[in-house]
């Protein structure tokens, strides 16, 4: 489903990724993790389009397709979904009207039908019982006055609401306690299905004792420099990153 | 380093209006013998003729106000047409023969065809009768006594009730565009409902008989009675095709007691072009009387055309208990200029105001909110709320607030917020992740941030309102 060749991303004058390669096949959960700075969720970022970040070399193809020239718009229509580390804002916009807008471009750009807000309204009440969520936040401003780990949450409905083919979740574990963990980490397994994929991308291994992966790959100094199985997350957490060469800063 | 929110190109948005000017109009230029012309012409009885001449002679010793925060070129007062008859513009033959931006506008704003023709100036067919539209609403008023027809019918029909009214919100004295209007104004709205009646419709200018071109110098009055009430919507979320520089309207409300008035407007004059040339100067006087006790008084306003926009929907608060609403959504994008805002007079007591302005500058353009909070001496017990709100698009654009409050009764209550607000890269990138495009996203933002004023407005209104946010903003971000 993606396949990343040689990647190389830089910020200003700063290049983060040196020559990612990856290649993730539908079904299928890759954690990547690594030591701050390795450029985890700037490859995050690049995926989903972020333009503070310009790809300097390299190739990344989503079903066939080059995803690099797509607008990250439509590269969210064609199934790419990004939970934010930092969700942003959006004062006066209230969640449903958000959610609602957005799962309606995407089904525009699929040819399917529109729902309207009733309609809508059925769907959301379903998905909220996934991450144990209060309807009243439905009327709230996106992420205004969230907690953070009620950001975290919402980004997990989100994802529930739009079904993406390819989900990247950017550090979705930080700052959040054991319930809230295992509350985000029944919401994506739930949202496992045999035609999607998802990149975990994590500091800790915590997450990955909810969220099993089939591979995980360790991100250092802009490059994948290790990969295995689930196994390397418990390996890490036991030993750090300094015992892998390439992955010292 | 370009940013996404800069490095969209800038959308044009060219009126190319065509007119033929009628052959009957008063040659350019204003004097008495002009002022005498108008009233003849339209068959005023004296008193009319004598408060023109009287605003006349007035505005001749008057400045041209230059307190705003505006810039624009000097206005040729000797060069204007002050009377032309009311088909001023020859009808095109069909739609083909207007300018297909607009036609683009009529259909996002998803105006009817008919319609569109109307506003193009085009020659509507016969089988379209919009005038008996017209009559039928008029039949109904009439059977609840409301008398809503135009300002020449009126004077016409009902003289006594304008004699009786007129200039007594906004003397002929006032300032100098309200005297300028005064003199010289062509035709408007006049509304009176009687005592006890609830107006069942919202009454608009659409279907005001003898519906024109709007005048460049509007007048409407409006009088709710003892507990009458009245909503009335103004303006067009399409663009007019219209070429006169200067539009200096003047708008009275009267409520006595336990009425109220509910006046809306909707603005999207042409703006000029994307390098500020052209563009409506929109000069207008509004204000509104709380004549009686418990009377009511709400203006909601959303600008989104014109050059120059200079307004000050206002509040008098006689009547003890009154209250006074103003809600306004500002927007300036390319080089529009914008300095508006209200007065909220409290003169009785245990009267209340509440503001809520909502300012949006984009690409070049200029915004000021200009409001006035006096509290007078006897006004006991007076609650005011102002809440003024900016928000700037880009980096080129510019948001002012002059706020001014006058308190001489130390019993009363006033709170005033504001903020200033930016749409940032980061909340465009975050809707776009999640599909939704830039234009999408500022629209859907910039709603967000004028959910309280359109709340305000007449549901119709609020839906047009809506899109005309989205393609007033159209090209401003990224």
């Amino acid at each position: 489903m993606l396949d990343i060749r040689n990647l190389h991303a830089t910020i200003g004058e700063k290049e983060i990724l040196r020559g990612i390669d990856l290649t993730v096949k539908t079904g299928e959960i890759h954690a990547v993790m690594g030591p701050n700075g390795s450029g985890k969720s700037t490859l995050a970022q690049v995926l989903a389009g972020h333009p503070g970040y310009e790809v300097t070399e390299g190739e990344v193809t989503y079903d066939g397709r080059n995803l690099l020239e797509m607008d990250p718009e439509v590269r969210a229509q064609e199934g790419i979904f990004l939970a934010f580390q930092y969700p942003i804002e959006i004062p006066g916009v209230t969640n449903a009207y958000f959610m609602r807008s957005a799962f309606n471009e995407i089904r525009k750009a699929k040819g399917m039908t529109e729902l309207d807000p009733l309609e809508f309204l059925d769907l959301m009440e379903e998905k909220i019982k996934l991450v144990d969520m209060d309807p009243a936040m439905m009327n709230r401003s996106v992420n205004s006055g969230f907690s953070g780990g009620e950001k975290k949450r919402n980004e997990i409905l989100q994802m529930a609401v739009l079904e993406p083919r390819l989900a990247i979740l950017d550090e979705t574990d930080s700052g959040l306690d054991i319930d809230a963990l295992k509350v985000v980490a029944h919401g994506v397994n739930a949202l496992r299905r045999p035609d999607n994929a998802t990149i975990v991308v994590t500091h800790y291994q915590r997450l990955l004792n909810y969220i099993v992966p089939d591979f995980v790959h360790v991100l250092a100094n802009g490059r994948i420099v290790k990969s295995g199985g689930k196994e390397l997350a418990l390996e890490l957490e036991e030993k750090g990153y300094d015992w892998i060469p390439g992955a010292a800063a | 380093m370009s940013t996404a929110i800069e490095s969209l190109v800038n959308k044009e948005y060219p009126y190319g209006f065509v007119t033929d000017v009628e052959t009957d109009t008063i040659p350019r230029g204003l004097s008495e013998d002009v002022v005498r012309l108008i009233s003849s012409k339209k068959n005023e009885p004296a008193f009319m003729l004598e408060w023109r001449l009287k605003a006349y002679r007035r505005w001749l010793t008057m400045k041209e106000p230059h307190w705003g925060n505006l810039k624009y070129e000097p206005i040729d007062y000797g060069n204007i047409i002050y009377y032309s008859a009311p088909k001023s513009v020859k009808p095109l033959q069909s739609l083909d023969e207007v300018d297909p931006e607009l036609l683009r506008v009529y259909d996002k704003l998803g105006i009817s065809l008919t319609e569109q023709k109307k506003l193009a100036g085009v020659a509507v067919d016969a089988i379209f009768d919009s005038v008996s539209v017209g009559t039928t609403m008029k039949d109904e008023l009439s059977k609840y006594g409301i008398i809503f027809c135009s300002f020449g019918e009126a004077v016409q029909n009902h003289p006594e009730l304008v004699e009786r009214y007129l200039g007594t919100v906004v003397p002929h004295s006032d300032n100098f565009f309200a005297a300028l209007n005064a003199a010289v104004f062509s035709d408007g709205s006049f509304c009176y409902v009687p005592k006890g009646v609830k107006c069942p419709m919202e009454l608009s200018t659409y279907f005001r008989i003898n519906n024109a071109d709007t005048g460049q110098f509007e007048r409407t009055l409006i009088i709710a009675d003892e507990g009458a009430s009245v909503s009335y919507l103004e303006g067009c979320t399409a663009p007019r095709r219209d070429t006169n520089q200067l539009h200096a309207a003047v708008v009275e409300l009267i409520a006595l007691d336990n009425a109220s008035v509910k006046y809306s407007t909707v603005q999207n004059w042409y703006a000029g072009d994307a390098e500020g040339k052209g563009g409506i100067y929109n000069f207008v006087t509004k204000r509104g009387k709380c004549a009686g006790v418990n009377s009511k008084i709400s203006w909601t306003q959303v600008e989104t055309g014109s050059a120059i926009t200079w307004k000050y929907p206002s509040v008098i608060l006689q009547g003890d208990n009154s209250t006074g609403e103003f809600y306004s959504v500002a927007v300036v994008n390319n080089h529009q200029q914008a300095d508006t805002g209200t007065k909220m007079i409290h003169i009785g007591k245990n009267t209340k105001s509440n503001i809520v302005s909502k300012g949006i500058s984009a690409g070049h353009g200029n915004n000021s909110y200009r409001g006035q909070v006096k509290i007078l001496p006897r006004a006991s017990g007076a609650r005011n709320y102002t809440q003024c709100d900016s928000m700037l698009i880009g980096n080129e654009c510019g948001a002012h607030t002059f706020p001014y409050i006058e308190v001489q009764n130390n019993t009363a209550t006033l709170e005033h917020e504001a903020s200033t607000s930016k749409i940032g890269e980061d909340q465009i990138f975050y809707c776009k992740q999640r599909g939704l495009s830039a234009e999408h996203a500022v629209s859907m933002i910039v709603s967000g941030f004028c959910r309280e004023v359109f709340q305000e407005l007449p549901m119709e209104f609020a839906v047009e309102a809506q899109q005309l946010l989205g393609i007033t903003l159209e090209g401003s971000v990224g």
